[in-house]
């Protein structure tokens, strides 16, 4: 859009200085209507979640009386601080194992060359066109004969979250493609073991992938649902607060839940936005490096 | 189709390139298909020259080894033990010994394999089945459990993988009995167990680092995967749940169930299914991909300030969980939601839909899947714009400096420089994004959960189908519920998934003509 009003004032004959300044001007007008569009739904939700004249959907954005009962509500009658706490442990132990499977697995990929490295790769190539979902009904399965579900799904879950998460080795590889193979060469030549090259030369150049690692980690439990949904099989105790919360927008619940379910909204989004506005620029490069590597 | 000299391609415009490299792409799926066969034939020629290699390696060890290696033919590790490998030799002697006691346990393998009836269309899997029996003590009837089918075709297939890695083990110690051989005729030294496992951090390391995830994968990725391959031709449903009703092979019944477009079959829901997932990927994909990029252009040009602050109101969408922005919004558009009463308030809502009782957008199918694709906006643009303005900036500038001198509008250089690197840079990451969409379970099932119901074709074969449902959600219905889930159809349409991506990822990968583009661009 921008570009074509630049057109249009060139034919006008208007200066160039002119015409860079009206296109900016509608760029910010288009930024600020952006602005405004995305961040609606979360000032309704906070909104939402300081209503006490209503506990259900009433069509208002403000609320006609203001208080905190939605929070008080949230914690003291429901199971919410446990779903909170189940999800938050989750999110640290898949942060550390799932950095601990995608690092080893990537880094082998990269920089080591062994018989059978293009036919893991392919395998794995393979193995990701299959829905990952589709394993979940022999493994609940299994698990619930191990007692992995229900009220102990939180384990169960992370095992899932971890145990095949070196599939997920492309943005990892693609970072570590890009440090100069010179640099384990010349360790190599010093006398330093492969694994000292890992550990003492390529690991401390690798923090920002590693923080990325993490961050993956740690936000996937807060969003997965389906896999959660399914081992967690409506036991309250062990629920993560993407099944919990779930519950209480189902057409039973809706009329008496709703403003409460804003507030939990407001309370689970808190900690996640902090973690990852403050790991943002490790995310931007994450996702900018997997992409320009394919 | 005649294949075009460099400068004839050059002359083509976009659509004509796009349409000879469509054309080219078709003329070459024969000859694609017949490389394919040669190459398979090729394979297997090489797999069973190696078998013949393999045997005729171990009938030289046999014959030139000494009693220890002829021995460790019978007993596993005995040529490693004689040649000083204690730790090898313990290691080969004790996979041996463990084969075969879970081979011949009671409850051990060759009792799992006879119960499976592999294959074996119409008979059960597991002979016993459970029942009810009097118990006079209690007065009451109490359960005789029989067999699990689904026990035994998990350890019916973990045995036949233990087989194969017996026979892989045992080729294995054979073919080091051999090395030590040689390297014993040539008067080197053979390894230690203290260099083996010193060689785990330097030249082995990658077995270190790999063994972890690799096991990972090969337990709860590549078994389960072939498990539910399997269950595809039994009949596990949650009727025959294998504990209390034993399942049973049924070879293709299935299948042609979900290929029937009579009564009662599900070939209507599956078009209709599929179609839409198709579409759905198709402008979830390309809507993200381009506004996405649009964003970025306009944030990274030169003297627009606050760039941080613009990206960082974007990636809030990617910092706040999905569970909680996309409930929200779906609510939001419902008809007493803050905008969908309004949309209802100001009259916006179509008569046609007024007059079906739909009074929201969400009721209505064709402006449900409208909104889903809008939506899907809001949650993908931000990761698009991070990526592009990433990209953007390895854009050489002097590149744009001297398409301006030329007289290069802006919208030429977008359609000549931005879009071309783009599109070059970006290519792998359109299909991925694009398998991504397909599989994409939590946008529709937070948003929609598949609504709305589609009466037409809504109850075929006891599957409740909605209009917005992807396979992904479909698949998912299909394993919940106590009395109606239908595993084997779930793993059906699994494996029809994959094979949508896998024939998607083929065609992209011939089409995309990346060479010829990068010459273009330079």
């Amino acid at each position: 859009m921008a570009n074509t009003t630049d057109n249009k004032l060139k034919r006008k004959g208007m200066g160039a200085k002119a015409s860079r300044r009206l296109s900016n001007f509608v760029i910010y007008v288009i930024l600020i209507l952006i602005t405004v569009i995305w961040l609606f739904p979360f000032f309704g939700i906070v909104m939402e979640s300081f209503k006490i004249d209503t506990q259900a959907m009433d069509g208002e954005l403000f609320p006609k009386q203001w208080g905190f009962d939605n929070y008080i509500r949230l914690f003291k009658e429901t199971d919410f601080i446990k779903w909170f706490i189940n999800t938050a442990i989750m999110g640290v132990a898949t942060a550390v194992f799932q950095t601990f499977f995608v690092l080893a697995m990537s880094y082998t990929l990269s920089r080591l060359r062994f018989k059978g490295r293009k036919a893991l790769m392919n395998l794995m190539l393979i193995l990701g066109m299959f829905p990952g979902f589709l394993t979940m009904i022999l493994i609940y399965k299994v698990f619930s004969d191990l007692g992995l579900t229900m009220q102990m799904a939180p384990v169960g879950l992370v095992i899932v979250y971890c145990a095949s998460s070196g599939m997920g080795y492309y943005v990892s590889k693609g970072f570590f493609d890009t440090i100069p193979k010179t640099l384990d060469e010349a360790a190599r030549v010093d006398g330093a073991t492969r694994w000292q090259v890992f550990y003492k030369v390529i690991m401390p150049l690798s923090g920002s992938i590693i923080i990325y690692t993490i961050l993956m980690g740690f936000m996937a439990p807060w969003g997965d649902f389906m896999m959660a949904s399914y081992i967690i099989h409506e036991n309250s105790a062990g629920m993560s607060v993407a099944v919990g919360m779930y519950e209480w927008l189902s057409k039973t619940m809706l009329n008496s839940h709703y403003t409460m379910f804003c507030a939990a909204g407001v309370v689970v989004a808190i900690p996640v936005v902090a973690v990852f506005l403050a790991l943002q620029k490790y995310y931007v490069e994450g996702v900018t490096g997997g992409a320009v590597k394919g | 189709m005649k294949q075009l000299s460099d400068l004839a391609y050059l002359k083509l415009n976009k659509f004509q390139r796009f349409w000879y490299n469509f054309l080219m792409f078709l003329a070459a799926i024969p000859r694609w298909f017949v490389g394919l066969c040669k190459r398979i034939g090729r394979a297997v020629a090489d797999f069973f020259i190696d078998i013949k290699d393999g045997i005729l390696d171990i009938g030289r060890t046999f014959k030139q080894g000494n009693w220890a290696v002829k021995l460790s033919f019978l007993i596993f590790g005995m040529g490693n033990l004689y040649y000083g490998q204690i730790m090898r030799g313990l290691f080969f002697l004790l996979f041996e010994v463990i084969f075969i006691v879970y081979m011949i346990l009671p409850s051990g393998g060759i009792h799992w394999l006879s119960k499976g009836n592999w294959f074996q269309t119409g008979a059960t899997i597991g002979n016993q089945q459970g029942h009810l029996e009097y118990d006079p003590i209690y007065d009451t009837d109490k359960w005789i459990p029989g067999d699990d089918s689904v026990k035994v075709l998990l350890y019916g297939l973990l045995t036949i993988i233990f087989i194969i890695a017996f026979i892989w083990t045992w080729r294995l110690q054979i073919k080091q009995c051999r090395i030590c051989m040689d390297i014993t005729a040539k008067g080197k030294k053979i390894k230690s167990g203290k260099e083996d496992l010193k060689s785990l951090l330097d030249d082995q390391f990658h077995k270190t680092l790999l063994s972890l995830p690799v096991i990972g994968i090969l337990a709860f990725t590549v078994l389960p995967i072939i498990f539910m391959v399997l269950v595809a031709f039994t009949s596990y449903d949650a009727a025959h749940d294998g504990y209390s009703n034993l399942f049973s092979w049924v070879g293709l019944e299935h299948f042609n169930e979900l290929f029937d477009f009579g009564q009662g079959g599900l070939g209507l829901a599956f078009g209709e299914i599929l179609s839409w997932t198709l579409m759905w990927s198709f402008f979830a994909t390309f809507s993200n991909y381009f506004l996405g990029m649009f964003v970025a252009i306009m944030i990274n040009k030169k003297g627009i300030k606050l760039k941080k602050f613009w990206r960082t109101v974007l990636v809030m969408t990617i910092a706040i969980p999905q569970f909680v922005s996309l409930l929200y919004v779906s609510k939001m558009f419902d008809s007493s939601g803050i905008i969908g009463e309004l949309i209802r308030d100001m009259g916006w809502l179509p008569q046609s839909m007024v007059d079906a009782h739909q009074y929201s957008l969400w009721a209505n199918p064709t402006s449900a899947k409208i909104l889903l694709i809008v939506i899907n906006i809001w949650i993908g643009i931000p990761y698009i714009m991070l990526m592009a303005t990433g990209i953007l900036m390895n854009i050489p500038a002097d590149l744009y400096e001297s398409s301006r001198i030329d007289g290069a509008s802006p919208w030429q250089q977008y359609t000549r420089i931005t879009l071309p690197y783009m599109l070059f840079v970006t290519g792998p990451y359109l299909l991925t994004s694009f398998v991504g969409n397909l599989n994409n379970f939590n946008v529709i099932y937070l948003l929609t959960g598949g609504e709305p119901l589609n009466t037409e074709i809504g109850s075929a074969g006891g599957t409740v189908v909605g209009h917005t449902d992807l396979l992904i959600t479909w698949l998912f219905k299909m394993t919940l519920g106590s009395t109606d889930s239908r595993y084997y159809m779930a793993s059906i349409v699994g494996i029809l998934i994959f094979v949508v991506c896998a024939v998607l990822s083929l065609i992209v990968y011939n089409v995309i003509p990346s060479t010829k583009n990068e010459e273009d661009f330079k």
